[in-house]
């Protein structure tokens, strides 16, 4: 399997992906912000076939809308919420830019599909090299800001008394966010980036209550995730961005359902 | 000086918390800061933490302006909402907050692994910690969340509403633990709180907010008919019953009745 080309790309660049998803998702469930990963894509998808208009690279244009984006939402920040339907139209202005773009683009009709829904066997050796330096960089400004940033998730009051810069961070976690984002579009596309970006944190956020654990689990459950949806896809023919939804979605499930078996054994107190 | 707040204004929101007022909390002192929702109870705190700048006036920390991130002050925010970490074991909440400012990777390091293990063996919670935050009762919490108020010794506690939402027998569990804390570790506390019964056997004296004023003494010189009438702008009285205070506002009780919010 390995021995073709586009599946050892494939490979590469799904883990380097999937780790850098895993762990930014794990961040992301914490602190409630799911649906940011969600909202970016969807903002990064006119970028994208905005680039292609102009001939560029996509991924350049879906990193400069995400990464603007991103800024954007931290800045705002507590003015975003309960403003579901304004930004529930912006995400769907700009899906119709996205498609418009693609429009005075009739030989690009094929970038469509992959852009929603993800071509991770169409992955180039040099767009491995670039999701490599972009999920080095994304990596590298998470360990820098980890700990402020779990202690402000948990407990922003607290932080904030302790000195951190709650704005700050929060804009700087989501531009990372961005990056993440944008890296995930690759494999999964834009509408399904919740599977490797939220499904594998969600997962390990329910099978572990420690930390550091939580994000290894998170980091190595999305690798898992990313490479056997390749594998089912080499062998069955069916598109990857399926297998590796659908891995995402029964880890879940059986993580849920594993927890609530607990539960029924060994009744909690109720949280008061 | 623990805390000295000198011709202060102090405003929140369009609201005039306090207005050029002057007190002063001693060394190893239990205050009750006590007055209704909305009295500006936590925005003192956040002011004495240096989160808010009054407008008028000086707030000293140990002599000095108060200030962001004071290593001297451990501070318990009050719960507005469900805490984000439910999912997470008690240990790594509480071992957040220690250098939990500070840039890196998450971790913790040796030295302060064995202050976690410190605070939460002297309010008895080592066993606590190895269970999610989510799976343990409100009294439990509270234990945990004192500890990690304790990280890195402090000298001042401020402690906002530690009793909502806890049924009796817990709120006096946590008033008898703080109690016996402050006096161990020779600790200033403020403890904020909308009923003034529950703290009445811990107190050292009150301070009651009101109406843009503060009124600082022993239970018996503030918790009185005129001193509440002055600072609430309207007729207070107040009745002890079995050791315990009831504040009136015309036919309805201010300061117990207190159940919402
Ligand atoms: N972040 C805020 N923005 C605007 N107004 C606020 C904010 N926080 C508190 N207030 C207002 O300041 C006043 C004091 O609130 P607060 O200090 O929370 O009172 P307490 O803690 O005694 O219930 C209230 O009138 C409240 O509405
Ligand atoms: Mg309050």
């Amino acid at each position: 399997m390995l021995h073709y080309g586009f599946m050892a790309n494939a490979f590469a660049a799904a883990a380097i992906v999937s780790v850098l998803a895993g762990l930014t998702g794990y961040f992301l469930v914490l602190r409630g912000q799911t649906f940011a990963g969600h909202a970016l894509s969807h903002v990064g998808f006119s970028g994208a076939t905005g680039a292609v208009l102009f001939g560029v690279a996509p991924l350049w244009g879906l990193l400069l809308m995400t990464l603007a984006g991103g800024v954007a939402m931290g800045l705002l920040g507590e003015r975003l919420a309960h403003r579901d339907v304004a930004i529930g139209i912006v995400l769907s202005l700009s899906l119709g830019l996205g498609m418009l773009f693609l429009h005075f683009f009739t030989a690009y009709a094929s970038q469509a599909t992959a852009l929603l829904f993800g071509n991770v066997l169409g992955v180039t050796a040099q767009t491995v090299w670039t999701l490599l330096a972009l999920a080095l960089l994304s990596l590298a400004a998470l360990a820098l800001i980890g700990r402020p940033l779990l202690f402000a998730s948990v407990q922003p009051e607290l932080a904030e008394a302790k000195g951190v810069n709650l704005r700050r961070l929060g804009v700087a976690f989501l531009a990372i966010v961005a990056l993440a984002t944008a890296a995930c579009v690759q494999i999964v596309g834009v509408l399904l980036v919740f599977a490797l970006m939220v499904g594998p944190a969600a997962t390990a956020q329910q099978l572990t209550a420690r930390i550091g654990r939580g994000l290894l689990l998170a980091a190595g459950l999305a690798l898992a995730e990313a490479w056997g949806g390749l594998v089912l896809a080499f062998y069955t023919d069916w598109p990857a961005s399926f297998w590796i939804t659908a891995l995402s979605g029964a880890a879940y499930l059986l993580a849920s359902l594993t927890r609530l078996r607990w539960r029924a054994v060994k009744p909690l107190r109720p949280p008061v | 000086m623990p805390v000295t707040l000198s011709g202060v204004t102090l405003t929140q929101g369009g609201r005039t918390i306090l207005q050029d007022a002057g007190f002063a909390i001693h060394d190893c002192e239990f205050v009750g800061v006590l007055g209704p929702n909305g009295a500006g109870k936590t925005t003192l705190m956040r002011a004495i933490l240096g989160l808010l700048r009054p407008q008028r006036g000086s707030i000293a920390v140990f002599g000095r302006p108060a200030e962001r991130g004071n290593p001297a002050i451990g501070y318990m925010p009050q719960v507005r909402s469900a805490p984000a970490g439910l999912r997470l074991r008690g240990w790594d909440v509480v071992a957040g907050a220690a250098s939990g400012y500070r840039f890196g990777l998450p971790g913790i390091s040796a030295a302060d692994r064995r202050e976690v293990a410190w605070a939460l063996d002297i309010v008895d919670a080592s066993a606590l910690a190895a269970r999610p935050l989510g799976e343990l009762s409100g009294g439990e919490r509270q234990r945990l969340l004192l500890a990690q108020a304790l990280l890195g010794r402090p000298q001042l506690l401020l402690l906002d509403e530690p009793l909502a939402s806890l049924d009796p027998r817990h709120q006096h569990g946590v008033v008898a633990l703080v109690r016996e804390l402050q006096q161990r570790l020779k600790l200033a506390v403020l403890f904020s709180a909308h009923d003034l019964n529950p703290v009445l056997g811990a107190l050292d004296r009150v301070l009651y907010l009101g109406g843009g004023q503060a009124a600082l003494g022993t239970v018996d010189e503030v918790v009185t008919g005129p001193v509440l009438s002055r600072l609430y702008g309207a007729a207070i009285d107040v009745a002890r019953v079995d050791g315990r205070i009831f504040v009136m506002a015309g036919a309805h009780t201010v300061g117990c009745a207190h159940e919402h919010g």
